[in-house]
């Protein structure tokens, strides 16, 4: 009979293993909702209420007098100037560290095996480029806080150990990545590294290392507007002083900037990145 | 049992959704009946507009011109709900089999029930299938019924192809539309799915139009071909009817296509014995 | 060739009247404001040198030996982490606090962003999708605001604690998730969709039976990735008072602890790996 049901078909096959994974996926988010106290109805409480709410209708209107708006715009453009000058430490930092690490520019890799020299200090660096981005910003900038007192130089440095890392271990990838074929003929040739890298490495990928590192400029933008919260200066640490006042108004006043000014950074770096290709 | 739907065109007039204005329509006005019940082949050489004259059929595409007549009622003149339950009385089956590839076999035949099913009923049968049984039992007819339980990206694409056609047997759909059901086919299979499809359709009433490239399955399972060629109708005769000078008429220039499938008449017929040069798209 | 010169720019007008054209083309002028990669180059060096000269920056504190002091004994400090077990205990109770926020601000997210991109897609080219600009926009609000500032914005209603870290993780990810899974699912392949609207399908079964199998290992991959993300982010929240790790961090470091700072910095760092490998282990299974 051509519409008998086939034994192995009675019944769904997946279904056991289905009522077993989502018991699984049960047991273990109920722990994980214990654990970070998932409670939102204490949102609801009145009181909890109550202080929201005067908060959020004191968004109302956002605060606009000129006096507010010139102080804004410092912290916004010292924002911008952590972020850059951030990234450009970083440069200064991962640029060196790069072109000493990348297995692109090995001379003993030319004929067979790196090295044992070489090859440690190349492994040695991207350790150390490991440990500056695996140390979030955040951190740093709580560390130069106290080391070198509130301001900007603590976000500036922050950015530029965790940027540094970041911007190296990719440049290093891009490096790497691509056709070695030119790099290895100079190098073959007997050029030097930095003529290497300057004929054949850098022009392969010089669009895409740029590209790169025009999306990390506006990565650092947000971070150096988060590292305020924690006194490195920019609008971070002026949202953070009126939160503390319960100022609503001022806190409206610089969300609304800072998310003007993420936009603004947002298609800054898209545009540029279309120009480079 | 349902019955078959009949279907009347006007002097039907359709354009390729993606092409321009100005460009030519891909149907001129084209006048055609169906009967209930009526099995019928479209053939004609690629770019004739057979798939425009399904997707017409199906309501997918709206006519620029002409009138279209489902069961005597225009589609494009009903509410819009209404127009939505007439859709899902027709069965649609495009060239491409139109499965995801991470789902389940059963999942994807079943999903041809979806127009009569809630949402409700719809979610629970993603969570234990509904309806395994008439799954199984039209894929069976596809000799696919071991495959019920497996991916769809695990079956190879003659099997996706014959598990679109299973859809069909599920569907409430009372008119059957076709698109190349066999385009990935060997001739073997290609011959038992379409007397699969062809009895199915028997069986049950159903009204049958399919679109088809090999001509010779074509005389040998409909009673009835219609020829396209350019968006016109050539001919529209019983299979007995249909003449080799016809079809070297309406495959000039694209003799090729034709070729494949004359060049050894028997071929399709005494399905499998040998193997024929295959005309893929 | 100096570039300045007209004939960096029009290479007839350098040619002597009635000479034979060259045939090596003249260089092209290695620099000019026309262009792109050159004005690119002086903007960004204006905006450096700008950004280095308006900055109080305390380069002479920073390099004083009473810096260079301090932080020698920090790094001093921090190789010798500390390894009480009382500690060690409250340092475990916080990671699984940190590991608990990343999870569950995920999953939140995942399921949020969902429920917005669905009206922030357009099912189909001809989908008229009345909510899609509403929807990215809010989606758009959510993503540029950082986790951070919204945490402190939640510390207001929600108290210390991890449940505003929590949803402050939850609100940036559903930005995130909500504008990738949105894209995903306006570039899934139409056929399966088209067939079962043809069918005459309403669009939440096509979405439930076409498209979202299409795209479904596409937004677990999303979320896991924002997952390894968010294990990060979570491990510093704590640091504006939103429970886990960087409470603990910043609680240490206000009173210059360096030994537990340096054992949270690893708890940190050990959890960071612990989640990038599960992730890594789930797409693989996943990926199948």
């Amino acid at each position: 009979m051509a519409n008998a049901l086939h034994p192995a078909a009675v019944r769904d096959p997946a279904w056991l293993g289905r009522v077993f994974w989502t018991c699984a996926a049960l047991a273990l988010l109920f722990p994980a909702l214990v654990a970070c106290e998932f409670k939102p109805w204490v949102l609801f409480t009145p009181d909890n209420l109550r202080v929201t709410g005067r908060f959020i209708t004191d968004f109302f209107p956002p605060k606009v007098d000129a006096e507010f708006l010139a102080l804004v715009a410092r912290e916004t453009w010292r924002t911008v100037a952590i972020a850059t000058a951030g990234i450009a430490l970083a440069l200064a930092l991962a640029i060196p560290l790069t072109l000493l690490s990348t297995a692109a520019l090995s001379v003993s890799a030319l004929s067979g095996r790196m090295g044992m020299l070489p090859f440690a200090l190349r492994q040695a660096i991207r350790v150390l480029l490991i440990v500056l981005r695996s140390v979030p910003e955040l951190v740093w900038a709580l560390v130069f806080v106290r080391v070198v007192g509130l301001g900007p130089t603590a976000g500036v440095l922050a950015i530029a150990l965790t940027y540094a890392g970041m911007l190296g271990k990719v440049y290093g990838e891009i490096l790497e990545s691509g056709d070695a074929h030119a790099t290895t003929a100079l190098l073959r040739n007997g050029s030097s590294r930095l003529q290497a890298f300057l004929y054949g490495l850098l022009p392969q990928n010089a669009a895409e290392l740029t590209s790169y590192t025009v999306y990390r400029w506006e990565c650092a933008i947000r971070s150096s507007a988060v590292l305020g919260f924690v006194g490195a200066g920019g609008l971070g640490q002026q949202m953070d002083l009126s939160m503390k006042m319960f100022e609503g108004a001022e806190v409206a006043t610089m969300l609304i900037v800072f998310m003007l000014l993420v936009w603004l950074a947002d298609a800054v770096s898209s545009q540029l990145r279309r120009v480079l290709g | 049992m349902a019955s078959g739907m009949a279907v009347a065109l006007d002097a039907l007039m359709a354009r390729h959704p993606a092409a321009s204005r100005e460009a030519p329509p891909a149907l001129k006005p084209l006048s055609l009946a169906v009967a209930a019940g009526e099995q019928v082949a479209v053939i004609g050489p690629s770019g004739a507009g057979k798939t425009t004259l399904l997707h017409a059929l199906a309501c997918a595409l709206r006519p620029s011109g002409g009138a279209l007549r489902l069961d005597d009622r225009d589609p494009w003149a009903l509410p819009t709900r209404s127009l939505q339950s007439l859709r899902g009385e027709l069965f649609l089956a495009p060239q491409v089999p139109p499965l995801p590839p991470r789902q389940r076999v059963i999942t994807a035949v079943l999903a041809a029930r979806l127009p009569r099913q809630s949402l409700l009923e719809a979610l629970r049968s993603l969570i234990l299938p509904t309806g395994i049984g008439a799954a199984h039992a039209a894929l069976a007819r596809f000799d696919l019924g071991e495959k019920l339980w497996e991916r769809v990206d695990r079956i190879s694409g003659g099997e996706r192809q014959r598990v679109g056609l299973a859809r069909a047997l599920v569907s409430p759909g009372r008119l059957w539309l076709v698109d190349e059901p066999l385009s990935a086919l060997d001739p073997a299979r290609a011959a038992g799915a379409i007397a699969t499809l062809t009895s199915a359709a028997r069986e049950r009433g159903i009204t049958l139009v399919a679109t088809l490239h090999q001509v010779e399955v074509a005389l040998a399972s409909f009673p009835r071909i219609v020829g396209l060629r350019n968006g016109e109708l050539a001919f529209d005769l019983p299979a007995a009817e249909v003449s080799r000078e016809r079809l070297a008429r309406l495959y000039a220039q694209h003799e090729h296509e034709l070729a494949a499938w004359t060049a050894e008449p028997d071929a399709a017929s005494s399905a499998g014995a040998q193997p024929v040069p295959l005309c893929f798209r | 060739m100096n570039p300045g010169t007209p004939a960096g720019r029009d290479p007839q007008a350098a040619l002597p009247a009635g000479a034979q054209p060259s045939l090596v083309p003249p260089p092209r002028p290695a620099w000019s404001l026309r262009c792109a990669p050159c004005a690119i180059a002086l903007g960004a060096a204006v905006l450096g040198v700008a950004s280095f000269a308006t900055l109080d920056l305390q380069w002479a504190r920073f390099f004083s030996a009473d810096a260079m002091g301090r932080m020698a004994r920090f790094l001093g400090e921090l190789l010798h982490p500390s390894t009480d077990p009382k500690f060690l205990w409250r340092l475990m109770v916080s990671s699984l606090e940190t590991l608990a926020m990343s999870g569950v601000g995920t999953l939140l997210a995942a399921f949020l962003g969902l429920l917005l991109a669905v009206p922030a897609s357009r099912a189909h080219a001809k989908a008229r999708a009345p909510w899609r600009e509403p929807a990215r926009l809010l989606l758009n609000a959510l993503r540029s605001i950082p986790e951070l500032v919204w945490a402190a914005l939640l510390l207001i209603s929600a108290g210390l604690g991890p449940l505003a870290g929590t949803l402050a993780l939850a609100l940036h990810t559903t930005g995130v998730l909500g504008r990738l899974f949105a894209e995903a699912i306006e570039n899934a392949p139409p056929g399966p969709a088209f067939a079962l609207r043809a069918h005459g399908v309403g669009s939440a079964r096509v979405f439930l039976y076409a498209t979202l199998p299409q795209v479904l290992p596409q937004l677990l991959s999303y979320t896991l990735y924002r997952w390894e993300n968010n294990i990060r982010a979570a491990a510093v929240l704590g640091v504006v008072g939103a429970g886990g790790l960087g409470q603990m961090l910043a609680f240490h470091m206000g009173l210059f602890q360096m030994r537990e700072t340096s054992s949270v910095l690893i708890a940190m760092m050990l959890l960071v790996a612990l989640v990038d490998l599960g992730s890594y282990l789930m797409r693989r299974v996943l990926g199948r």
